[in-house]
């Protein structure tokens, strides 16, 4: 071959990282010996000082340890064991391998946490003469953790139980029914010898009972292109270039998702809108970049963005709160405390937070999770943190690159932590005390007002009432109800709206959108429609309120004879042109969970007072319709 | 397909990132060059990283003044050819008290002219941040080097208390005094380098090419002969066919016998031959483990 022919070979390789777990004894080095050795993976001079070492140090008697291939510095060479991550390389013609060897000694987790974070596929060693055992189980959490979209698992030392086909058939039966309870995509089984060489890049001749692909064969063919998130653009800028004063440009690495120009795009987490001018890369201007592309953006119009902020298209945007819930592994000898500032840096933005409550702790080897108050080195736990300052994150299993972070210590200056943020309001773990019908208190009783309904009446000239309006997303609810205050207002008469976005920004904030969630949400709206009511206000609440017994909740508290209830009946095709853009389709991927008409029910008002075809109607013949209804009363 | 991604863009953003997320969180940043394929291939990445700014970094090539003079034509020309501000700095008082080129060895001259003279410059300049070409492949103990290494206030590297570095975000936090090594090279090998230089068709110096040169064996090692290597008793002087693997000091840098002449034939001998390029210097061979050594004091 020549070096052309090299080079173009070279040319059409892609990158595989990957992540090997086990301890000592599963033969984890002697794998990765055995790659680099079969692969000619080893030059011949490293292979000679394995050779000497071999003599001084190998377990082997005789042969040639492949083991010490791996071994990195001299202090666990003397040990016999890795205590920290070594990143080998090697290629194949068709891909080139990183591979993250992490030791299976006491810092286990956090050593294969640091190299399971840039992995695409795990190899689980198993040995063949134990089985599944308690740190296979830990193995494959932590891959799961880590959201490595998939695992090998290498059954090891196949030489020493005869080849048997029955001993693999039982460790695959094992694993998977351990792995069904953990989040994990792909599972592929391999029967191996790293000893003897058996299906690690050779097809054993040993077990012809094994049709599947050896290793090396696995590892150059497993399809991890689409591993990649393509759909939602999160650019973090990076640096802000401006070599001189006519240009201005925003570098980064596209976390996720692609950009063009002539885009619409949104900066995070100002909301300012502009559109990208250019995309420009090392090599000129590009009309798309996509992950893992370092580029830079120009924009058309002058705006303020700054390091740490995030480009992302203006219909898809990621969740910007200083809340987060996340799981949390712990890298310290010094233990996680809660009220304690530290450092917590997400993308290009770092942020102080603390740790306002720790959920529980997960034992890695049992999954049991406990209830504690703190957590020690190489321990894992689901915490909530509060943030200084709002950041932009998407839930790590969604996007690997917005989803994590890193917890530094300010004393120390060290990374303590790291974190990976969950798919969930955090709301819906926190203590949020959703109300019974009975009060917490038994010692609180009715205050009565000295000033009665009736006075008040005959002040305001007309009995306030609370109008109720409900329909899907996008039915228009929100413009009804602010058009429909003003006329009243301009008529003279005292309204106002209390809408359900707003409602979630403010007084129902600490609530997800589980049916119970909800169902607190409608109450407190009611509550307060009440005690507008009371005060004389003519009161229109704007709320999805897609359950029949919740409106019937709100009728209650409100009174029946001030409830007016009004069912905007667009149908969901038409809703979802309406919507928000972007929002019924972030629904339909999982985006948004618990999304009435997608995801959850809407139940059909069962007597309403007014039905509104908001899909036929203009905004205006609605609101006369209202108006129309009011003065019937 | 579109949206492929190879092997070599993946490392060339991957190494942009590292750059930028340096040049954006610290106050002084330098990028050491050595006028070696790595540090021409990390200059190139540099200029690429700051399109169509400039390097917002100064270059620094600590000088032991026994490099190759070809090395040193070389370095003033690229420098002024790519427009960047270069600082050299030796330590000219290690040089005064040990005299005569024969009075050095080779681990003195990686002690003094190196370590120290590097320590010096740092400190000299206020750097919190150096940029060195060192990849992860090229030596065992360099397998487990974080690519942003933290050094104390006395620029020392403990290899059992290393900052753990997940997905790329880099902790970066630091009081005065303190500074990191940073190689955004970590994770290319040779072969990604070679076909990077040959890609992006960059310069490289000559004696990375095959010429008939003086050369004298010395023990085991192929010795490029001229003012700083002069025959002793039992030695002669031979003409060869050579050419260097890597550049260092004429000292301790030996030649391997070639005859490629060109990028394509060199590429062809080293992808094709199967010896770690490390091998022709002395410096890792004084004693198992020694790289290891070396990096605890602050070489590279």
């Amino acid at each position: 071959m020549d070096a052309i022919t090299l080079l173009e070979q070279d040319k059409k390789k892609d990158l595989l990282r990957f992540v090997t777990a086990g301890s000592v004894d599963d033969g984890k080095s002697t794998l990765i010996g055995r790659l680099l050795y079969d692969s000619k993976g080893i030059y011949e001079d490293q292979l000679d000082a394995v050779k000497t070492a071999s003599d001084r140090w190998g377990t082997v008697g005789g042969d040639i340890d492949l083991a010490l291939v791996t071994d990195g510095l001299k202090a666990e060479r003397e040990q016999g064991i890795t205590i920290d991550v070594a990143y080998r390389y090697f290629t194949t013609p068709k891909r080139k391998f990183i591979i993250a060897d992490s030791p299976g000694h006491e810092q286990y987790t956090r050593n294969m946490a640091t190299g399971a974070s840039t992995a695409n596929l795990s190899i689980i060693l198993i040995d063949a003469e134990n089985g599944v055992l308690t740190q296979s189980k830990r193995h494959t959490f932590i891959t799961s953790l880590l959201g490595i979209p998939h695992i090998v698992v290498a059954v090891n030392k196949m030489d020493l139980v005869d080849y048997s086909e029955d001993v693999y058939s039982k460790i695959c039966e094992d694993y998977t029914e351990f792995a069904a309870k953990l989040e994990v995509a792909d599972v592929t089984f391999i029967p191996v010898s790293a000893l003897k060489g058996d299906n690690v890049v050779e097809t054993s001749k040993n077990m012809p009972w094994y049709r599947g692909s050896t290793l090396l064969n696995h590892l150059e063919s497993v399809h991890i292109a689409s591993d990649r998130n393509l759909i939602d653009l999160r650019f973090p800028v990076q640096y802000v270039l401006r070599p001189d004063r006519t240009f201005r440009g925003y570098l980064g690495t596209v976390a996720s998702g692609t950009i063009k120009p002539g885009e619409e795009v949104m900066v995070i987490p100002s909301g300012v809108k502009t559109k990208v001018k250019t995309v420009f890369s090392p090599d000129g201007e590009l009309d798309e970049a996509f992950p893992p592309l370092a580029v830079g953006i120009t924009t058309e119009d002058e705006v303020d963005i700054s390091r740490g902020d995030m480009l992302v298209h203006v219909h898809n945007v990621p969740k910007v709160d200083r809340t987060i819930d996340a799981m949390v592994v712990w890298m310290s000898d010094e233990p996680l405390s809660l009220d304690k500032d530290y450092y917590i840096k997400q993308t290009t933005k770092a942020v102080s937070g603390r740790v306002s409550k720790l959920h529980y702790r997960v034992d890695v080897n049992t999954l049991h999770r406990s209830k504690e108050t703190e957590l020690n080195l190489n321990e894992i736990g689901r915490c909530v943190f509060t943030l200084s300052q709002p950041i932009a994150y998407d839930p790590y299993n969604r996007n690997r690159a917005t989803g994590s972070f890193i917890i530094v210590d300010r004393i120390t200056n060290n990374t303590v932590g790291a974190g990976m943020i969950l798919d969930r309001v955090p709301a819906d773990v926190s203590d949020v005390s959703i109300s019974d019908s009975e009060p917490k208190s038994k010692h609180v009783t009715s205050q009565k007002s000295l000033i009665t309904i009736e006075e008040r009446i005959e002040r305001m000239g007309a009995k306030p009432k609370t109008i109720w309006l409900t329909g899907l997303a996008g039915s228009g609810k929100t413009t009804i109800a602010y058009n429909l205050e003003r006329k009243l207002f301009d008529a003279g008469q005292n309204s106002y709206v209390i809408d359900g976005e707003n409602a979630r920004l403010g007084f129902s904030k600490d609530l997800g959108f589980s049916a119970q969630e909800r169902g607190e949400n409608i109450r407190r709206a009611a509550e307060f429609a009440r005690m507008l009511n009371e005060a004389g206000v003519i009161t229109i609440c704007s709320f999805l309120s897609p359950y029949e017994s919740q409106r019937q909740l709100a009728r209650e508290i409100i009174g029946t004879e001030n409830y007016i209830e009004v069912y905007l009946s667009a149908p969901l095709d038409q809703c979802r042109k309406r919507a928000k853009p972007g929002i019924y389709d972030m629904a339909s991927s999982g985006e948004i969970k618990n999304f009435t008409g997608v995801t959850a029910p809407y139940e059909q008002p069962e007597n309403p007072d007014i039905v509104l075809p908001t899909h036929e109607f203009s905004v205006e013949m609605s609101v006369a319709k209202i108006i129309a209804f009011l003065e019937t009363i | 397909m579109k949206y492929n991604v190879s092997n070599l863009k993946q490392l060339e953003a991957e190494s942009i990132h590292i750059m930028r997320e340096v040049v954006a969180e610290f106050e002084n940043p330098v990028m050491m060059y050595s006028v070696g394929k790595d540090s021409s291939v990390m200059v190139r990445l540099a200029q690429k990283a700051f399109t169509p700014g400039s390097i917002p970094f100064p270059l620094l090539h600590v000088d032991t003044t026994f490099k190759f003079k070809e090395m040193i034509e070389f370095r003033d020309q690229f420098v002024k050819d790519i427009g960047a501000r270069l600082i050299v700095h030796t330590n000219h008082d290690a040089l005064e008290r040990i005299g005569h080129v024969g009075n050095w060895t080779c681990s003195m001259c990686a002690d003094l002219l190196k370590t120290q003279a590097l320590i010096e410059a740092l400190k000299l300049h206020g750097f919190d941040a150096a940029f060195g070409g060192a990849r992860r492949d090229e030596e065992k103990s360099r397998a487990k080097e974080r690519i942003l290494s933290f050094r104390d206030s006395y620029m020392q590297w403990d290899p059992k208390n290393q900052r753990p570095e997940l997905w790329n975000l880099y902790n970066t936090r630091h009081v005065k005094g303190e500074s990191f090594r940073v190689f955004p090279l970590s994770n290319w090998t040779e072969l990604d380098i070679w076909h990077y230089i040959y890609a992006e068709k960059i310069p490289m110096v000559p004696l990375y090419f095959a010429k008939k040169r003086p050369v004298i064996k010395r023990d085991g090692m192929l010795l490029l002969a001229g003012e700083l290597n002069k025959a002793k008793d039992g030695e002669k002087v031979e003409e060869m066919m050579i050419r260097f693997r890597t550049l260092g000091c004429q000292l301790c840098t030996g030649a391997v016998r070639s005859k490629a002449t060109t990028l394509e034939e060199v590429i062809e001998e080293t992808m094709l031959a199967r010896n770690s390029e490390r091998q022709s210097r002395a410096v890792d061979q004084d004693r198992e483990g020694s790289m290891e050594e070396k990096k605890k004091e602050g070489y590279f």
